[in-house]
């Protein structure tokens, strides 16, 4: 492999717009830090030792490059030739401490003293509080108790590795919740705080420095692709809840316009309000979090609670940038609900030895769906591991 | 012909600035709470109590800028079943119940895009409503409510907090057709200790920069509190102390009457 750990560096878009999307709507205290951030993030990402630093830590403490794995019998299952970009086999367990490393790196270097973060499913709370660890930075994760609930090994892992994991008991008190509250954090302590976003949501220049960090997967996937199957992918499928895996596998193919782009949304229990994370697929446009976006909201402009078997995908919004792909027609998005997503989970388990998280799942199953039409091969994010996932599997077994 | 604009203006302006004394005391309460019907009352009871201005919330399931208390306040306010319009309304419905000081609601964005801006605009200033806050609308996003809000005469309301630049404090001022809101701290609503107040230092940056009246809040609920800002803030706004006090006892106007003449001396 050629430069592991690289990046697709990008100028940030003009105030953070994707078409009408993105922006920057946020209370005025951390406007003045928002500004610093995208010329921080800007400076570093132009410095060689900076990008050198990064991806010498990515690949020998987290384990880049990751695998590009053909699975012969799920492609076998499928009827066509499947691969899977092996984000499970990162150090934690799941793509997002590419994210943390990166801006682990430049709090360090913009003189933050403290981390804060949010977290849905945990995964990006434990990739910030590793990378805290690494760089010796006090960390504090806020979590809906909900998902404290139905994650608890992580946050156990969380705590093990010195972060403060605190319980938000708000609203719908999963991932948007925990997402406010650590934004709050962040108002409060603006001065010496970095705030970590674990996804392509929030504020400007967050949706664009996620991108970029999360790029590498997007850059590794498609010269291994080129290098092992010979040829690009007909199409590449990632789960979208904020969409930080799948920005990060698509960016290396935005350029490549034979490559189909397909995100796959959470369609929890059916269409109903409250009943499914599908932000692009039943929402409509408006702003959380600091950017407009797709957002499932009701009449009234008020965020409508979620439900996904994932806690990662349980969340109302969804990347702006997504929105523009979603817009312009160069990415599609669709839905997949919980029990076909608990079946693909299964279904990968026992055909290819490999336990994926359940964000995951639900790419796994759109993927073995969707036969591109020159039967060509389709390319998996297999964006996290499930071990996190199995009090939830079994819980939904015995529910069935 | 006159400038429906500087109706909203001139109001609020002479509202705020015809104290002499010690500041302002300018009530934030929560549109719809504790009951869906009790908006009314306390508008009045906060005319009652010698209010120069009231700033009445609109609910938001998700406001970023706001502690627990109005956080909560909101939340029921939402299980109530309030919504723009509604609270729209009751301001109307005040209005002709002799509700006369300068009114300005303060809420975020979300709720108004999906009301449409200039729909929003429309029937806020046809319904008494003298000024808007948008809390998540940075100066740099002001423009579209800004055009709607001049064309119905409603006045703009901008933020500054301890960490905007005087550059940008100047900028807010320009924005700002009805007063600027000076944040006395790095923090939410209701925050108290947890950050050092740098409410008056703050006041003496934005005096250098507008002309426009001042409003210091986030954190206030004492009359000695509102004393110390004599000379350097115009008024003072109460959220989350009232808030409390409204939510406490079984009669939430006469609560809120109270708690704004102790606050007045």
């Amino acid at each position: 492999m050629k430069d592991p750990g690289r990046l697709l560096v990008t100028d940030p878009p003009a105030l953070g717009r994707y078409g009408d999307f993105g922006g920057s709507y946020v209370p005025e205290t951390v406007v003045p830090a928002l500004g610093e951030l995208v010329e921080e993030a800007k400076s570093a990402l132009a410095d060689q030792s900076f990008l050198d630093e990064l991806s010498s830590l990515l690949r020998d403490y987290a384990g880049r490059p990751t695998p590009c794995y053909f699975a012969a019998r799920l492609s076998e299952h499928a009827g066509f030739p499947i691969w899977l970009k092996r984000e499970d086999l990162l150090h934690t367990g799941a793509h997002k401490l590419n994210n943390a490393l990166g801006q682990l790196l430049l709090a360090r270097r913009m003189g933050k003293h403290r981390i804060v973060a949010e977290t849905g499913a945990g995964q990006h709370g434990l990739a910030t509080a590793t990378a805290c660890a690494l760089l010796g930075l006090p960390c504090v994760v806020y979590m809906g108790s909900e998902d404290i609930r139905r994650q608890a090994v992580n946050v156990a892992k969380m705590r093990l590795l010195g972060a403060t994991v605190e319980a938000v008991d708000s609203g719908s008190r999963t991932l948007k919740d925990a997402t406010s509250e650590a934004i709050r954090d962040w108002v409060t302590n603006v001065r010496d705080t970095h705030y970590v976003i674990g996804s392509v949501v929030g504020p400007h220049p967050y949706p664009w420095l996620v991108r970029t960090l999360q790029s590498v997967i997007g850059v590794e996937a498609r010269q291994q692709m080129l290098a092992q199957a010979g040829r690009l992918p007909a199409q590449v499928v990632a789960c979208v809840g904020g969409g930080s895996n799948a920005i990060g596998i698509f960016s290396g193919f935005l350029d490549d316009p034979e490559v189909r782009l397909l995100g796959v949304e959470a369609g929890g229990r059916g269409a109903g309000p409250g009943e499914n994370g599908a932000s692009l697929n039943l929402g409509s446009p408006g702003v959380l979090h600091g950017a407009s976006s797709f957002l499932l909201q009701d009449q009234d402009g008020q965020v409508l609670p979620t439900h996904s078997v994932s806690a990662g995908l349980d969340y109302p919004g969804v990347g702006p940038e997504h929105a523009w792909l979603n817009s312009t027609g160069r990415a599609t998005y669709c839905v997949v609900d919980d029990r076909q997503a608990l079946a693909a989970f299964h279904l990968l388990s026992r055909l290819e030895g490999i336990i994926p998280a359940l964000e995951s799942s639900h790419a796994i199953h759109q993927a073995i769906g969707s036969r591109p039409d020159d039967g060509g091969p389709v390319l998996v994010c297999l964006s996290g591991r499930g071990d996190k996932d199995l009090d939830t599997v079994l819980t939904e077994a015995a529910g069935d | 012909m006159t400038d429906p604009r500087s109706g909203s203006q001139a109001r609020i302006r002479q509202a705020l600035q015809g104290g002499g004394g010690s500041p302002q005391v300018v009530p934030y309460l929560m549109a719809g709470f504790p009951h869906l019907d009790d908006t009314v009352g306390m508008l009045l009871a906060a005319q009652g109590a010698g209010s120069a201005l009231v700033e009445l919330g609109l609910p938001y399931s998700d406001p970023l800028a706001d502690g627990p208390v109005i956080q909560a306040a909101g939340q029921r306010s939402l299980m109530n079943g309030m919504t723009v319009a509604r609270a729209l309304g009751q301001i109307r419905t005040a209005r002709a119940a002799g509700f006369t000081i300068p009114l300005v609601v303060m809420t975020y964005l979300n709720p108004l895009l999906r009301m449409g801006l200039g729909d929003f605009a429309g029937q806020a200033a046809d319904s008494g409503v003298d000024g808007v806050l948008v809390t998540d609308l940075p100066l740099e996003e002001m423009g579209a409510i800004g055009e709607a809000a001049a064309h119905y005469g409603l006045a703009i309301t901008t933020m500054v907090a301890p960490t905007t630049p005087d550059s940008r404090i100047r900028r807010a001022g320009e924005l700002a057709t009805g007063f600027v809101y000076c944040v006395s701290r790095t923090g939410v609503t209701g925050s108290s200790a947890a950050t050092a107040d740098e409410g008056p230092e703050l006041l003496r940056r934005a005096r250098m920069q507008t002309d426009l009246p001042l409003a210091l809040g986030f954190g206030v609920r004492r009359r000695d509190q509102v004393l110390a800002l004599t000379g350097l803030a115009d008024a003072v706004a109460v959220g989350s102390f009232l808030i409390e006090r409204a939510g406490e006892g079984s009669d939430p106007a006469r609560a809120v009457a109270e708690a704004i003449s102790q606050l007045r001396g």
